[in-house]
């Protein structure tokens, strides 16, 4: 095979970057379909409805009250003719009105969440690859060391922990023993007279707790995972080269091993957000943090059908966009992937 | 600089063989004292002693009492049941619909396969944990529920396995040979593939042991796992954490019950993988 030329090769990698993205796109709108079709029929073919709350627990509705509130929802219609009422609606970006007693539309009430779930799941996650990564390599390089050895013992001890077990651990250390730390809430009673910089720091003494447990939760994988990623490549014939060379190890390591253990770190990320939605319903319940997850957890727990929907759809997104962007990262850091569009 | 012995000694302590041998331990003196529960706890779990409510541990109550004056102890190695039962019960189930979807999509291959790696790569992208909270939730959380629920959504790691060991098994000779005998094709399935897929499938289940639990103690801590008054780790957190600052050993020991038993699983199923996958021995 002739090299082409800069100019052309440049067009080609777009395109075939152009052309993955929209394959991929089409195939994710397909999944989100399969999603919400599965989702909604497990969650309206299952017992109880949302108008439980207003009628059986109230002695005062009778079955007549129950039937107008169904009508008013809707719900008194074929389960099919529901879904597809839904579907329309949600190609229009319209989410429907919540059916908590609130009615405010599903998607003004997720996007005032979903900012403080995103937020301190981008800190941690950034904290994570901060870390987790120099530990991988560390252990990697030396493998079998006295130090791998205490980094397993660690992560093994991080992949068992329970987050919801750690959070009350660091809430009696930090909160009760020694005080230093409020254990709940987003932000303290006196919130609106204190200074911008006051304003940051009670956030933050709020924050610390949350974000140092999804930390901790997500350390243990990564750097287990980078390690194992790092001692793949070590093995490859070209590092052997590059030793054979006498290149001096750290440049070994930065320019050849790393650059390609980070690859898959890449698409570990992309698969880690289902993790990281699932895990803020238990970190938000616990520190009571007004954020996605206790959004989620109430609708359940009051069958809030659109809001539920709204919540699944929502994070089924967000895992798919999480897919698409490590596949297109991927694409642009792998030059196996930029020339020919496909992953081998 | 720690002495050249010592080091050879910590060496050899923080082994492959050490962390199969811990792991195994842990398991079965778990296993063991969730069985044998009824004859090791000192109190029924549900028994009050209505004057000794919030207890300190003590030689009378080692670990303590809860808020209704039950003993602490007695409820953990109860709770231990629970636990047990819900990861055995949740990885047998996604085991067997795992293999035999990995079975049949890798031997079949063409549509069969495609449809149902499509079908594993949607069930991938579920925020599965929303959806097992949703469907718990409105099925009333008791524990067949829980323990179906999260054989339902944890399936599609064993399926893409067995299927790539099938898809490499059913072009040997054996299975080739089988075929010829005339062998019908679940025989070849069951009695020719299957068990040269096994080992790594064993290897998964005992990781999704520890899965299992952590998502059981998970659910139940946020109250729609098993319901009180019957003992679950995740449960007793739950009610612990109402009383953390005056009874913090309620918030302690049934996580350090959960982090244990969740550890041993893990050191098991990966000790084993370690010792069957000859790449990473060194």
């Amino acid at each position: 095979m002739d090299t082409p030329s800069p100019a052309r090769s440049r067009r080609g990698r777009f395109t075939a970057i152009a052309l993955r993205i929209a394959r991929k796109t089409l195939w994710m709108l397909l999944v989100l379909w399969g999603i919400t079709l599965i989702s909604f029929w497990v969650i309206h073919l299952a017992p109880g409805s949302p108008t439980d709350m207003e009628t059986t627990l109230n002695p005062l509705a009778g079955e007549a009250a129950r039937q107008r509130l169904e009508a008013l929802y809707g719900l008194d219609r074929p389960l099919y003719v529901q879904y597809a009422d839904w579907l329309l609606r949600l190609l229009h970006f319209d989410f429907g009105n919540s059916m908590s007693a609130d009615a405010r539309p599903v998607l003004d009430k997720i996007l005032e969440r979903l900012p403080l779930t995103v937020a301190m799941n981008a800190v941690s996650l950034a904290l994570v690859l901060l870390i987790a990564i120099p530990i991988g390599i560390l252990s990697a390089c030396r493998q079998n060391s006295l130090l791998d050895r205490g980094v397993t013992v660690l992560v093994f001890l991080g992949f068992a922990m329970p987050s919801f077990w750690l959070a009350l651990l660091l809430m009696l250390f930090f909160g009760i023993d020694l005080q230093w730390l409020p254990i709940s809430g987003l932000t303290s009673m006196d919130y609106a007279s204190l200074s911008p910089w006051g304003k940051f720091r009670d956030l933050a003494s709020h924050l610390a707790l949350p974000i140092l447990v999804y930390t901790v939760g997500g350390l243990a994988g990564m750097s287990r995972y980078m390690r194992a990623c790092m001692l793949e490549v070590l093995r490859q014939d070209y590092i052997l080269t590059a030793k054979a060379k006498g290149l001096p190890s750290g440049l070994i390591i930065r320019r050849h091993a790393l650059r390609n253990a980070l690859l898959p770190v890449i698409t570990l990320l992309g698969l880690s957000v289902p993790g990281l939605i699932g895990g803020s319903v238990i970190i938000e319940s616990i520190f009571a943090l007004p954020g996605l997850g206790q959004l989620f957890y109430t609708a359940v727990m009051a069958r809030d059908y659109t809001m539920i929907m709204g919540n699944l759809v929502l994070g089924a997104v967000l895992t798919l966009a999480g897919n698409l962007l490590a596949d297109i990262a991927y694409g642009l850091a792998d030059p196996r992937i930029r020339a020919n569009g496909e992953r081998n | 600089m720690l002495p050249f012995s010592i080091r050879n000694m910590l060496r050899g302590l923080l082994g492959h063989n050490l962390m199969l041998s811990l792991g195994l331990g842990i398991v079965l003196i778990m296993s063991l004292a969730a069985v044998c529960a009824p004859l090791l706890a000192p109190y029924p779990p549900t028994a009050q002693h209505l004057d000794h409510i919030l207890e300190a541990p003590s030689s009378r109550f080692w670990l303590g009492t809860d808020r209704l004056g039950r003993d602490v102890f007695s409820r953990l190695l109860y709770g231990g049941r629970v636990s047990l039962w819900v990861g055995f019960v949740a990885v047998g189930i996604s085991i067997s619909i795992g293999t035999m979807l990995g079975l049949i999509s890798g031997y079949f291959r063409r549509w069969v396969d495609e449809a149902i790696m499509r079908l594993v790569d949607i069930m991938l992208c579920f925020p599965s944990f929303f959806l097992i909270l949703a469907v718990i939730a409105f099925l009333e959380p008791d524990l067949t529920n829980i323990m179906v629920v999260i054989g339902l959504t944890s399936w599609m790691g064993v399926t893409r396995l067995v299927r790539a060991e099938t898809l490499s098994l059913r072009e040997r000779e054996f299975v080739a040979a089988a075929r010829l005998a005339g062998s019908p094709t679940r025989r070849i399935l069951l009695r020719h593939i299957l068990p040269n897929a096994l080992a790594p499938v064993l290897i998964t289940a005992t990781l999704g042991v520890a899965g299992a639990i952590l998502v059981e103690s998970s659910l139940s801590f946020l109250g729609l796992g098993v319901q009180p008054p019957t003992a679950s780790w995740g449960n007793m957190l739950m009610e612990g954490k109402t009383v953390i600052e005056s009874a913090p050993w309620l918030s302690v020991y049934p996580g350090l019950a959960i982090l244990v038993t969740v550890l041993g699983y893990n050191l098991l199923g990966e000790s084993l993988r370690d010792l069957l996958d000859p790449r990473l021995r060194r």
